[in-house]
């Protein structure tokens, strides 16, 4: 089970990416657990400046805006 | 081509009369709308492939370290060329404070930000002209500068809420590059729905109010009571009301164009977009979590002078 992070203090944007990381690992039917995280010390502590962050398994790959539905079936195929 | 596309639809198609005010706002409307949404289409495309769009963790990188008046100018000039998203405000002022990037730069990014950027800039010579959008640009650009310096005159550090100086910042992973044409191309067109779908809305707002200033309003009632010199309060008045309005700053150039084109003047018209893109209530409400009232009343009122000034000076000037 790999767990995916969503860095955002609750906007729109970072409420449609935890969105549509859940529909795409369901369509790939991948193993993996999407959590929002809002705190904003947790946020910082990823060194993320511009929300949404995308964090896999402790590991940045992404920060400020939605990230698209190709980037996110990339990540999910790397994890597989 | 989007004037002859609107003359098709209102006057041909709806058998509108040019001369009407109907017309004449339906006509307004359907050019601005296209014209807009075709340009927005195309810049925000061409930004994507060329993946020219800097990051804020790579400013504060920049900025960091440098002294004062360069680390300024450095904020400024990232902060017209960085979108971000107000809803980034927060871990964008606690990252800059956390890299001991002084507040009065932190603010002078945090002003230019929303008032610049190349989208609105590509947008507002489409819409307006060059040269006006090029006295847009330079009159932003100095009043970050100054509003970031008076800012810091008075100490703002003693109204960031305690928390925010111990907070620590990670550093996060490099992230990947895009490589290849089509992954370019999938980029770049991801960027175009993501920001359209975002800020599409504003535009709708701003040219519906356009439209409708540009239909109903006789350019004689105006010249009479909105022009620079009928009336001095005109700026101060045009000030307010862009602090609660918000839009997008593409969403503002539509209702300027309307304004100019009866004669309200320049500096009026500079100082509404001003205030209706860079103050705007709800990114107050969200600063607040990391600054005080004092510090975010400052902010404002600091802006609200600046701005009514550029209004006084352009329309003292045209």
């Amino acid at each position: 089970m790999h767990v995916i992070k969503v860095l955002g203090s609750g906007c729109a944007s970072c409420k449609r990416t935890a969105e549509r990381l859940e529909k795409i690992a369901r369509e790939l039917d991948a193993s993996v657990e999407v959590v929002k995280v809002e705190e904003l010390s947790e946020i910082m502590g990823y060194g993320v400046m511009a929300t949404p962050g995308v964090v896999i398994d402790e590991r940045v790959v992404h920060a400020g805006g939605v990230p698209s539905a190709l980037t996110i079936r990339g990540w999910l195929a790397e994890l597989s | 081509m989007f004037e002859a596309l609107a003359d098709a639809i209102a006057f041909d198609l709806f058998g509108l009369d040019p001369a009407s005010a109907v017309g004449a706002a339906v006509h307004f409307f359907i050019q601005d709308v296209t014209k807009i949404l075709a340009l927005l289409v195309g810049v925000i495309y061409a930004m994507g492939l060329l993946r020219a769009l800097l990051s804020p963790e790579r400013v504060r990188d920049y900025v960091r370290g440098k002294p004062r008046w360069l680390a300024r100018i450095l904020a400024i000039l990232l902060g017209a060329l960085t979108p971000f998203c107000s809803c980034s405000s927060v871990p964008l002022f606690v990252g800059f404070v956390e890299a001991g990037i002084p507040l009065g730069v932190t603010f002078s990014f945090l002003i230019a930000s929303p008032m610049i950027n190349e989208v609105a800039v590509v947008v507002l010579a489409g819409v307006i002209g060059w040269q006006l959008t090029a006295l847009y640009v330079a009159t932003g650009l100095t009043v970050a500068y100054v509003g970031g310096a008076v800012m810091e005159r008075f100490r703002p550090e003693r109204w960031v809420e305690p928390y925010v100086w111990d907070l620590q910042a990670g550093v996060g992973a490099p992230r990947p590059g895009v490589k290849g044409l089509r992954a370019r191309h999938d980029f770049a067109w991801g960027e175009v729905r993501e920001i359209v779908g975002r800020i599409w809305k504003w535009v709708i707002i701003g040219v519906a109010v356009g439209a409708v200033f540009h239909g109903f309003v006789p350019a004689e009632w105006v010249v009479a009571n909105l022009s620079g010199d009928a009336n001095p309060l005109v700026v101060p008045a045009a000030v307010a009301i862009g602090v609660p309005l918000y839009s997008n700053a593409t969403g503002v150039v539509p209702i300027a164009e309307a304004l100019l084109g009866k004669g309200v003047g320049l500096g009026t018209v500079l100082a509404l977009m001003m205030s209706i893109a860079a103050l705007s209530l709800p990114e107050m409400l969200i600063l607040r979590k990391v600054i005080r009232w004092p510090a975010l009343g400052l902010f404002a009122g600091v802006l609200a002078v600046a701005f009514t000034l550029v209004g006084w000076l352009f329309n003292a000037l045209s």
